[in-house]
């Protein structure tokens, strides 16, 4: 390899630590993300100005394809649909990293190599595979085309350990005799192994695995840039893979959870409370009019938006209804869960897309304080957040989950399509609290009713 | 060839090392508005899985390793534009609109 190359390559590692630097401050992160864009392209130009490769025309083909639908995808995506996007960009990736492995095996088969260059192919066979059918099912699980509950059946543990048993044997056995036979065994028993881990996984807890499933893929992307002796790959691969398990170990703790309770908490089982119906006990229900004076006349608002106000559209009426109560004097915050949407950070973003001012979105942490002095607290489309249940009930998949102190208030209004349970799917003890008042409806349609009430006051 | 491959793996080793820690070090003060955002881009980056997927398809002998290579190269490629693309519209959304009053944005760390 030249030395320009080497370079270049150096330059390209230096570029994707700036990325991950800029991206982790908000004044830097678009920056950031540019520079790491423009270190990607030109890392893959540079093997077309000094290898000969073959097939230059069908690879070129083939990245403006993939280019092409990683561009729609991207620019078609909702913001409420996110995750399940970034799931499947890294699922993508993961398979891609599996099958440069199965191709860089065949030609091990071959010749002989060092025994760490098979450790490693073996390694990214197994955990590519991992990665591409953990992110399908983590994406089938968010766009709901299955149950978002956990899913266990009586032998998934031993079903699950036996395929990890398998892997170890068959990874050995790559090591010792390479055939392509047992390489492609390893990256089916990969994907069987990406199912099953993620199949008990509750909803809620689904963004995390993400993010795991994101430092797999970093990880083999680094053991293939060993066996290809490539120094940006190596690199890149292995800050995602230390970023992105330091990453999910920082969400599990803003959820209160460890992430081998959110992988595995499902496989104990005992979990009663996750029943997923609807209740028939009574609850306070009123109609737009009467939460509209409660509004209009309440000096301490505080609102807790969930994903709900997202999916429904209705994050800018809702902005429009704030701004109207703040000209009528009242003091109004959004609080702000770090696990509010379907991802950390994700109820950021949705609220940027409305335009809400930064300054008005509360953290949990600075907010918590002030609930037990709020004359109305009004939830739109949240309900785990504010659930009591992650403080009163051990046992809740929740529980242990910090929580939005909404119960502390002087009333509460929930604005909710139905009695159905949150993400987590288990019931809200706060609905039927006295001081609580549900407003039923389509949430977009009722801030509209709610809004030309209260301008109507 | 292979005694020195076996010698250099040290050195593989040692940029593995730092880079874990370089990893963990430059996002180690994110905060949790960036968490979804960080995610993404992090996400992007392990697309540069494209540059192995091209140098393995353009030594690729036989019909099936060509044709798994493309395939390789089209997920990598996703990947990696998706992926920048992606967290590019979301960051863009933070910085589009300044708010109203004086009060600048903040450093967001713990706002």
């Amino acid at each position: 390899m030249p030395i320009w190359v080497q370079l270049v390559y150096l330059l390209c590692a230096v570029a994707f630590i700036l990325a991950l630097k800029g991206l982790s401050g908000p004044k830097t992160a678009r920056g950031g993300n540019l520079i790491g864009a423009a270190a990607a392209v030109v890392a893959c130009a540079v093997p077309f100005l000094y290898l000969d490769l073959d097939h230059v025309g069908l690879i070129l083909g083939a990245v403006v394809v993939g280019s092409a639908g990683g561009a729609y995808g991207a620019r078609v995506v909702q913001m409420t649909q996110m995750p399940q996007m970034v799931a499947l960009f890294n699922g993508v990736g993961g398979g891609a990293a599996a099958l440069v492995a199965l191709l860089e095996l065949e030609h091990m088969v071959e010749e002989e190599v060092p025994v760490f260059f098979l450790v490693a192919t073996a390694f990214t066979i197994v955990v590519g595979s991992v990665s591409f059918a953990g992110s399908v099912v983590t994406f089938a699980k968010l766009q709901e085309l299955m149950s978002s509950r956990p899913v266990v059946f009586p032998g998934l543990p031993i079903a699950f350990g036996g395929s990890l048993l398998a892997a170890v044997v068959l990874s050995v056995l790559v090591v010792s005799d390479p055939t392509m036979l047992v390489g492609i065994l390893l990256g089916l028993l990969g994907l069987a192994i990406g199912v099953l881990l993620v199949l008990p996984v509750g909803g809620a807890d689904v963004p995390i695995v993400i993010s795991l499933l994101n430092a797999f893929t970093g990880l083999t992307v680094a053991a293939g840039g060993y066996v290809l002796q490539n120094t940006v790959l190596l690199v890149a691969g292995t800050l995602v893979g230390a970023a992105g398990t330091f990453l999910t170990l920082l969400m599990a703790g803003a959820m209160g959870r460890s992430v081998a309770n959110i992988l595995f908490g499902a496989l104990k089982g005992g979990s009663t409370l996750g029943a997923g119906e609807a209740s028939d006990r009574p609850v306070k229900s009123a109609g737009p009019e009467d939460v509209a004076i409660m509004l209009a006349y309440a000096e301490r608002v505080i609102i807790v938006p969930g994903y709900g106000l997202a999916v429904a559209q209705a994050q800018h009426t809702l902005r429009e209804l704030v701004d109207v109560l703040i000209e009528r004097g009242a003091d109004v915050d959004y609080a702000i869960h770090p696990v509010a949407g379907r991802m950390p950070g994700h109820m950021n973003v949705l609220l940027a897309e409305a335009q809400v001012p930064y300054e008005q979105l509360i953290e949990m942490d600075e907010i918590n304080g002030d609930f037990k002095d709020a004359d109305v607290v009004l939830v739109v489309g949240a309900n785990d957040v504010v659930n009591p249940a992650a403080k009163t009930t051990p046992g809740a998949p929740i529980y242990g989950m910090p929580i939005l102190n909404a119960d502390e208030a002087k009333q509460v209004v929930f604005m909710k399509r139905s009695m159905r349970p949150g993400f987590a799917g288990i019931e809200n003890e706060l609905l039927f609290e006295p001081n609580t008042t549900l407003l039923f409806g389509d949430a977009k349609d009722s801030m509209g009713k709610l809004l030309s009430s209260v301008k109507s006051l | 060839m292979n005694d020195l491959v076996l010698d250099n793996g040290i050195v593989w080793l040692t940029i593995f090392v730092l880079s874990v820690f370089v990893g963990i070090e430059v996002i180690s003060k994110v905060s949790s508005t960036l968490h979804t955002p960080l995610m993404s881009g992090a996400n992007a980056i392990h697309g540069i899985i494209l540059l192995g997927a091209i140098l393995v398809t353009g030594t690729a002998e036989g019909t099936v390793a060509l044709v798994v290579g493309l395939v390789a190269i089209v997920l990598a490629a996703v990947n990696m534009v998706g992926g920048f693309m992606v967290t590019d519209r979301m960051l863009q959304m933070f910085t589009r609109k300044k708010p109203k009053p004086a009060a600048a944005k903040t450093d967001g760390s713990a706002a």
